[in-house]
């Protein structure tokens, strides 16, 4: 293998991640996201799960990485709940 | 678990503040429980990083040997980069490594892992698995947790739960974290066999290189990170995401980016990344730390009390998280059963060094947080460097006129004074 530059996908494949089908621990707004301009979250989370499908906030919290960041930027206050998961769901850092 | 279970302390968190917190009741007898959302202590856990030995060696004499640490840093590098160069000052000091070597790299899952396995064989009890999600009051006083349909009793609750820090909201004693107090982190590591980690980075077999950049970031203020292990490399961007959402640059294209730059891609070339991770570290040091330390049976330890001290050079954060578990456990062992617990904990801090070298930098932010730090100096520097070593065979300019007009192409004179003179200030 040679270093190059890797998709949101492929780093994220990397990882191991235990999910939560039954409780999801970040939930959004769309309404509220769908009148919030700046949209910090398309940009920050480093999982890039945020994304815009026709105007509309797109959210997976499947790949999380637990960080925290989206939750801090959300000044719309878009992002209704933000939980870690529930124990022991999510991501699992071999390295870290 | 029972409902009626008691133990002397409930620790929230098993990073290295809870372990090291937990290590020292449960060997002074104290029934300890030590609470942990991951599977695993560590799994959760994501740091440069670098851990300064000290802090071990005050829980335990000797435990660093024992610990799974990586590589002896005996070698510290600053690199100003600009897009295609980069100006490294690379220090070494074979004496770092010398009978208890001052700091190592590590990895924290495997770390963390192995430190709360520390505690529990002291006798502490490891509840894997378990999110706390809220605290027991009764009377003013914490006397409790609750974990789904769990309540457990202690007589004094420590909050060692990090950076993102719910249990210090839910007691009262901060709001929410702020956007412009923490940074964000990407990091990959990225695995090459040790040899070829050695010869790329001049070093013997057990030493190691920690290297910090500026202007690695695209423009955005933060910076960059690389630390080498046994058989990987991390590497990691860290940026203030207000400013990275307003100039719409993506945290993990940055990652990316910083991977290909000709400065580090040398160092990392035919290596295999084999984790992604995220995190985000408070920013600010003591200006970001809540007012109030402790309540009634409760007290904040490690990032959940905002210890970490950022220098733009180094990065402090889990030596002072072990340092603070050390002055809990004291505290607590040293005022059973009094209201007094908080108090004691404060004087230990003092004692401790903690608090006074939080004070020490606590104007250094506005040095590591100039944006000018990302890009304008960075870039200045190396062309300044450049046009030392730049020979064409043409009549050099004269050296004082060609510097000032690289510094005036960059920054006005006034704006590097005013720098020049913060930044002293702040030293
Ligand atoms: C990019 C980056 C680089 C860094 N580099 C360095 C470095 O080189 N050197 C250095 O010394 N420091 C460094 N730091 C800082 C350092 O990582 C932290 O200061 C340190 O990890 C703090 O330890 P802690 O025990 O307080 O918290 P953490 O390590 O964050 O541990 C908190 C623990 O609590 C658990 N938890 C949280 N909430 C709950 C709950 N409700 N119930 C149960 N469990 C819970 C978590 O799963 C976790 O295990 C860096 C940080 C980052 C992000
Ligand atoms: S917590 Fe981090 S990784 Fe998870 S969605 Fe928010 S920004 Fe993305
Ligand atoms: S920042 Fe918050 S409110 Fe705005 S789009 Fe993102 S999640 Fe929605």
């Amino acid at each position: 293998m040679t270093v190059k530059k890797l998709s949101p996908e492929e780093l994220l494949g990397l990882n191991k991640f235990a999910v939560d089908e039954a409780e999801p621990h970040i939930v959004l707004d769309k309404a509220i996201c769908a009148k919030c301009a700046e949209k910090p979250c398309l940009v920050v989370c480093p999982a890039v799960l945020y994304s815009l499908k026709d105007n509309e906030m797109n959210f997976d919290y499947a790949g999380c990485l637990e960080c925290g960041t989206c939750r801090v930027v959300c000044k719309n206050k878009g992002i209704i709940k933000w939980n870690y998961p529930r124990g022991p769901f999510g991501v699992a850092f071999r390295c870290g | 678990m029972s409902d009626d279970e008691k133990f002397d302390a409930i620790i929230i968190g098993a990073g290295p503040a809870g372990a090291a917190c937990a290590y020292l009741l449960a060997k002074a007898g104290k029934s300890v429980i030590l609470i942990e959302r991951g599977s695993t202590a560590g799994e959760k856990n994501v740091t440069g990083g670098r851990l300064y030995t000290y802090a071990l060696e005050l829980v335990e004499p000797g435990l660093y040997q024992q610990a799974p640490l990586q590589r002896k840093v005996i070698r510290e590098q600053i690199v100003m980069m600009s897009q295609h160069s980069a100006m490294t000052m690379d220090y070494v000091d074979y004496d770092f490594g010398a009978e208890v070597p001052q700091s190592f790299t590590v990895l924290r899952a495997t770390f963390d892992e192995w430190f709360a396995a520390q505690a529990e064989e002291q006798g502490a009890m490891l509840a894997i698995g378990i999110l706390v999600e809220d605290l027991i009051e009764e009377r003013g006083r914490i006397i409790g947790v609750r974990a789904g349909d769990d309540e457990i009793y202690a007589n004094v609750v420590i909050a060692a739960d990090g950076v993102n820090s719910f249990i210090a909201q839910k007691a009262g004693l901060r709001g929410d974290i702020t956007a412009d107090s923490v940074g964000v982190c990407a990091k990959e590591v990225i695995e090459l066999p040790p040899e070829v980690i050695e010869a790329r980075f001049n070093l013997a077999a057990d030493e190691g290189v920690a290297r910090v950049m500026s202007g690695g970031t695209d423009g955005v203020p933060g910076g960059a990170f690389l630390y080498t292990n046994k058989d990987s490399i991390s590497l990691g961007v860290v940026v203030n995401p207000v400013e990275a959402a307003q100039q719409g640059k993506k945290v993990q294209e940055m990652l990316q980016d910083l991977k290909m730059h000709p400065v580090v891609y040398p160092f990392i070339k035919e290596g295999t990344t084999v984790e992604y991770g995220a995190h985000l570290v408070s920013e600010l040091g003591i200006n970001a730390m809540p007012k109030k330390l402790y309540r009634d049976g409760l007290l904040l330890i490690g990032d959940a009390a905002g210890f970490v001290i950022n220098t733009g050079t180094m990065v402090r954060g889990i030596d002072l998280a072990i340092v603070s578990g050390v002055a809990a456990a004291r505290a607590v062992l040293a005022n059973e059963g009094s209201t007094n617990v908080g108090t004691a904990y404060l004087k230990e801090l003092e004692d401790l060094a903690l608090l006074p070298t939080m004070r020490l930098y606590a104007k250094w932010h506005d040095i590591v947080g100039n944006p000018r730090m990302a890009a304008t100096y960075p870039n200045m520097m190396n062309e300044m460097i450049k046009n030392m070593f730049f020979v064409d065979g043409k009549l050099p300019k004269r050296i004082d006129k060609a510097m000032l007009s690289i510094v005036r192409k960059h920054v006005s004179i006034g704006q590097l004074a005013a720098d020049g003179w913060k930044g002293f200030r702040a030293i």
